[in-house]
């Protein structure tokens, strides 16, 4: 086993208290004290995340939109100009989920973000593929990635760094453009308004100061984890992985069914599942009886048993939520095995909390 | 740094012991404990009346991020459980010692407290 990667911000994890853990590989902070403060912070104020594992892929050449139409469920052709962004899976054959990512529209063509804990093999896939097309990728490993989040991240970002302001102030949610060799977002894993900025690395501890000065809390990846769950935001290796359907996952919405030409990977398989009906579904589940709900645990419905995809108690609502992975005719309340006991618990429509509030009924 | 009262005994699984002046014995979770666990948001107390044997499951405590069982550090029967720690788990966080105590059990053997740890060795268990 080799010894976990350190992001440019070790130094400042240590300086915040971070409590550091492995994570995929990477020595990143799961919290600088409390999960539960900096969860609440992110809803109320503003909270910073180091992202920088996060893998970073440049694609150009004459047949990138071509090779990414290929690539990728979801249809860059929708990218009408440049900085737009889009959600999407990247599919196998068979229709599972390599993973799923953001591709922006860039001047140099797209810019491509996907998940740290499953870089290799999507490094490996998009070079397998990429073989068929005029297309150079390029991973910007170079590059460090915050994520600054919460209803006051704008305003504390344009404080921290005043030469951004005319930037950000011309982002629509979900767009991102280049200055100099600054990149910034107006995206996020949170539910909460913010930005995810890439800059070279030697430039973040700079900036990362800068934040703290301007009164961003340092905010580790346990609230990460439970801001995107209440925001009903997928978790590659929880809702889905290489054997699950992007029609099992709630990740219907972000397939280009049209037009219907377009051949791209795990099509014909997934085209299938939807003509004859998906055997499962994705659901969001509020906890009735007593405990907390966690993956794994199984969820008795009517329609036949799903399963817990994350599970965890929500610091916003006070009670425990999860995202679970359930039999299509499922409706209504369900059972959930917690440790023996049948808890009573019921299906809502997700998210659970958008912008600080509950959002389902 | 994790706080580890002298007065107090403690089982490798992070459970304190307090023996009380009528003979029973209090249990709860260590500081170090708490502290691995992170904010603690749901605790399950065993029922009044049961008996355990040591090392026996008796409830469970949930953080935001995980759950952990609660074992019984010596043989006995719950005489009583704080009935104010599932209202307010968090104390668990705060008042680990104190106001966070789990529940009480009257020892099936009371020569069973003479080989759990004491202070000091609970400290080097744990490399506090």
């Amino acid at each position: 086993m080799t010894a976990p990667q350190r992001t440019p911000l070790f130094d400042a994890h240590i300086a915040a208290n971070g409590k550091l853990v492995d994570f995929a590989g990477w020595e990143l902070p799961i919290h600088y004290g409390s999960q539960l403060k900096e969860h609440e912070t992110v809803r109320s104020d503003a909270g910073v995340f180091d992202v920088s594992h996060m893998t970073v892929v440049d694609v150009t050449g004459p047949d990138a939109t071509r090779y990414l139409q290929y690539l990728l469920a979801n249809d860059v052709a929708k990218l009408g100009f440049e900085g737009k962004a889009l959600y999407s899976g990247m599919l196998n054959q068979r229709g599972g989920v390599i993973d799923d990512l953001i591709v922006y529209k860039t001047a140099w063509d797209y810019r491509v973000v996907v998940n740290a804990a499953t870089r290799a093999k999507d490094l490996a896939w998009m070079r397998e593929q990429a073989a068929m097309f005029h297309v150079e990728l390029v991973e910007r490993a170079e590059l460090a990635m915050l994520a600054i989040q919460g209803p006051n991240a704008i305003a504390k970002v344009n404080a921290a760094k005043p030469e951004l302001a005319t930037l950000i102030a011309s982002l629509q949610v979900f767009q991102g453009l280049p200055l100099g060799d600054w990149f910034v977002a107006r995206t996020g894993y949170t539910g909460e308004d913010g930005l995810e900025i890439m800059l070279p690395g030697d430039q973040a501890i700079a900036f990362w100061n800068a934040l703290l000065a301007a009164g961003v809390a340092p905010t580790g990846l346990g609230a990460r984890d439970t801001l995107r769950l209440e925001a009903g935001m997928n978790l590659y290796g929880h809702e889905m992985d290489d054997s699950i359907s992007p029609l099992a996952a709630g990740m219907g919405w972000t397939v280009a069914w049209n037009p219907p030409e377009r051949d791209f990977i795990g099509r014909k398989v997934i085209e299938a599942e939807k003509t004859n009906g998906p055997a499962f579904k994705q659901v969001g589940l509020v906890l009735e009886g007593r405990g907390v709900l966690r993956a794994g645990q199984i969820v008795k419905t009517a329609a036949g048993d799903g399963v817990i995809t994350s599970g965890t108690f929500s610091p916003t609502l006070k009670l425990s939520i999860a995202m679970a992975r359930v039999p299509s005719a499922a409706a209504g309340t369900v059972d959930v095995d917690i440790r023996g006991k049948l808890e009573p618990a019921r299906i809502v429509k997700m998210p659970f909390v958008r912008n600080g509030k509950q959002v389902f009924e | 740094m994790s706080n580890v009262p002298a007065e107090l005994k403690y089982v490798d699984t992070h459970e304190w012991l307090r023996v009380e002046a009528d003979g029973t014995v209090t249990i709860g979770i260590t500081d170090h404990a708490q502290e691995l666990l992170g904010d603690i948001v749901y605790v399950e107390l065993p029922e009044v009346g049961a008996s355990y044997g040591a090392g026996d499951t008796t409830g469970v405590v949930e953080s935001v991020k995980a759950a952990s069982d609660i074992y019984a550090p010596i043989a006995g029967e719950v005489v009583a459980i704080n009935e104010d720690l599932p209202n307010a788990p968090e104390s668990a966080n705060s008042d680990p010692y104190g106001a966070a105590w789990f529940f009480r059990v009257k020892p099936a053997n009371p020569a069973d407290l003479d080989g759990l740890l004491d202070a000091a060795g609970y400290t080097a268990l744990i490399g506090a």
